[in-house]
């Protein structure tokens, strides 16, 4: 269980991560907090030539609150993002998230870029920056640029970074006071990968629930929003939602299949308890606005 | 060009430059200095039996490379030993029988210490939550989590 040899360079900054990444394409990885892609190497299901450290680079780092949006540097540790109090008061899904994200002492060296440049089907951040449909900020020596969370993730550890691409930070609209916010997992113990997880958001005004965004995660190839069941709930009055009729959708939706401890019925069956959670949820929460 | 890279570590207090290959694991880098109750069990960050701390934050030692932690402090049960930080901890254990064979022993203390330092009084849940990541294939945890009970109490009442 060791990894092969690799050379390792520890940039000193972002050009210097693009250049090596130029140089060298698809001989190197980005070595973040290094909490997935070791665990890889050490199984030798990856055997780069090169590993770039962006630890120490300034400008992957930090969180700042801008005029709409909350920015999150990618190299930002989990432990950081868990005790930010501009991410609990301008993105609750995401704080609501970091608790069910792996043990302390994963947190402690993970990061949130890294969590979602490597893509785990079972991982709590893509469903959150989709369901807040995030704008991840990415760069490379052909130059910046910035996509939407629903364009990042194209498959199971699979996203649209090119090979000379880094991840720089992740613009997460914030929340307004008309949001309804709904986070839960099912697993078997606290920090296992979900067999099953929902992230959602969505808007009540007048009473009405509108913008309704369910992102599922560890249910297919990668985390997936829910088209049919977000649509029998968009408009409609908040005591009149019909979790029958939602969770009876969400199987128009997706079909999870069966993985190595869960098979796809149960996981169809945990959305949909996840769902019903998340619209008495929302009605309690619509009640208080 | 994948040789050996000088590093420097702080290891309980005592800095050691030395020449690794990037591949070489802190956990064992730290075996290799001597500092053998840094365990090594699944190598891939399932088990904890190897968590030590960085820079005063618990860190798998199987899932960081050394040469991550240059300029870094480190300290493994031996130094959390030395300076009596867990000994109220290593008291309970023993007294509870939280321990058969001790391999997970360095790192559940380790762990159990940043939750009491995190959480003065936490819930026999949020401790069960917090060890999650540790495994013991000997006590079915129930005599941990009466130890950690037992500290939170103790150190409570001490302040």
């Amino acid at each position: 269980m060791k990894p092969t040899a690799f050379e390792y360079v520890r940039a000193g900054s972002l050009d210097e991560v693009l250049t090596v990444l130029e140089e060298r394409g698809d001989e190197a990885k980005v070595l973040a907090g290094g909490q997935s892609l070791i665990p890889t190497m050490n199984m030798r299901f990856a055997a780069p030539e090169v590993l770039i450290d962006i630890s120490g680079v300034t400008e992957l780092r930090g969180i700042e609150v801008r005029d709409d949006v909350l920015r999150i540097g990618a190299m930002c540790r989990h432990v950081e993002v868990l005790n930010a109090p501009e991410v609990a008061e301008h993105a609750p899904l995401i704080a609501m998230a970091m608790p069910n994200i792996a043990h302390a002492a994963i947190r402690n060296r993970g990061t949130f870029g890294g969590s979602l440049c490597h893509a785990d089907p079972a991982a709590e951040l893509p469903a959150c920056v989709l369901a807040l449909d995030a704008r991840l900020n990415i760069d490379g020596k052909s130059g910046p640029r910035s996509i939407s969370a629903r364009d990042f993730f194209l498959g199971t550890y699979m996203t649209c970074l090119a090979d000379d691409e880094v991840l720089i930070s992740v613009d997460v609209p914030k929340v307004m006071s008309e949001n309804v916010t709904f986070f839960d997992e099912v697993a078997r113990r606290r920090g296992d990968y979900a067999m099953a997880g929902l992230a959602s958001q969505a808007t009540v005004r007048s009473g009405f629930i509108t913008d309704v965004r369910l992102a599922f995660f560890a249910v297919g190839e990668v985390a997936v929003r829910a088209p049919h069941a977000e649509q029998a709930l968009q408009g409609i009055l908040l005591q009149d939602m019909d979790a029958d009729a939602i969770c009876s959708a969400i199987a128009d939706d997706i079909s999870p299949f069966d993985d190595l401890t869960t098979s796809g019925a149960a996981k169809l069956t945990m959305m949909q308890v996840l769902t019903r959670r998340a619209v008495e949820s929302f009605a309690k929460q619509g009640a208080h606005a | 060009m994948t040789g050996p890279l000088a590093i420097t570590i702080t290891i309980n207090g005592e800095p050691a430059t030395r020449a690794v290959e990037p591949r070489l694991s802190l956990a064992d880098f730290l075996r290799a200095e001597g500092f053998t109750g840094t365990h090594v069990g699944c190598e891939h960050g399932v088990c904890g039996a190897c968590t030590i701390r960085v820079d005063g934050r618990t860190a798998r030692g199987c899932l960081t490379l050394a040469v991550q932690c240059d300029g870094l402090e480190v300290e493994t049960i031996e130094g959390a030993t030395g300076n009596g930080c867990v000994a109220d901890l290593q008291d309970a254990f023993i007294e509870n029988n939280a321990l058969q064979c001790g391999f997970c022993t360095p790192g559940m203390l380790l762990t159990a210490d940043e939750l009491l330092q995190e959480n003065v009084s936490p819930t026999r849940t949020e401790i069960r939550e917090h060890l999650s990541g540790n495994y013991c294939r000997c006590t079915g945890y129930q005599a941990i989590v009466d130890a950690v009970e037992q500290v939170a109490r103790q150190r409570a009442e001490r302040t």
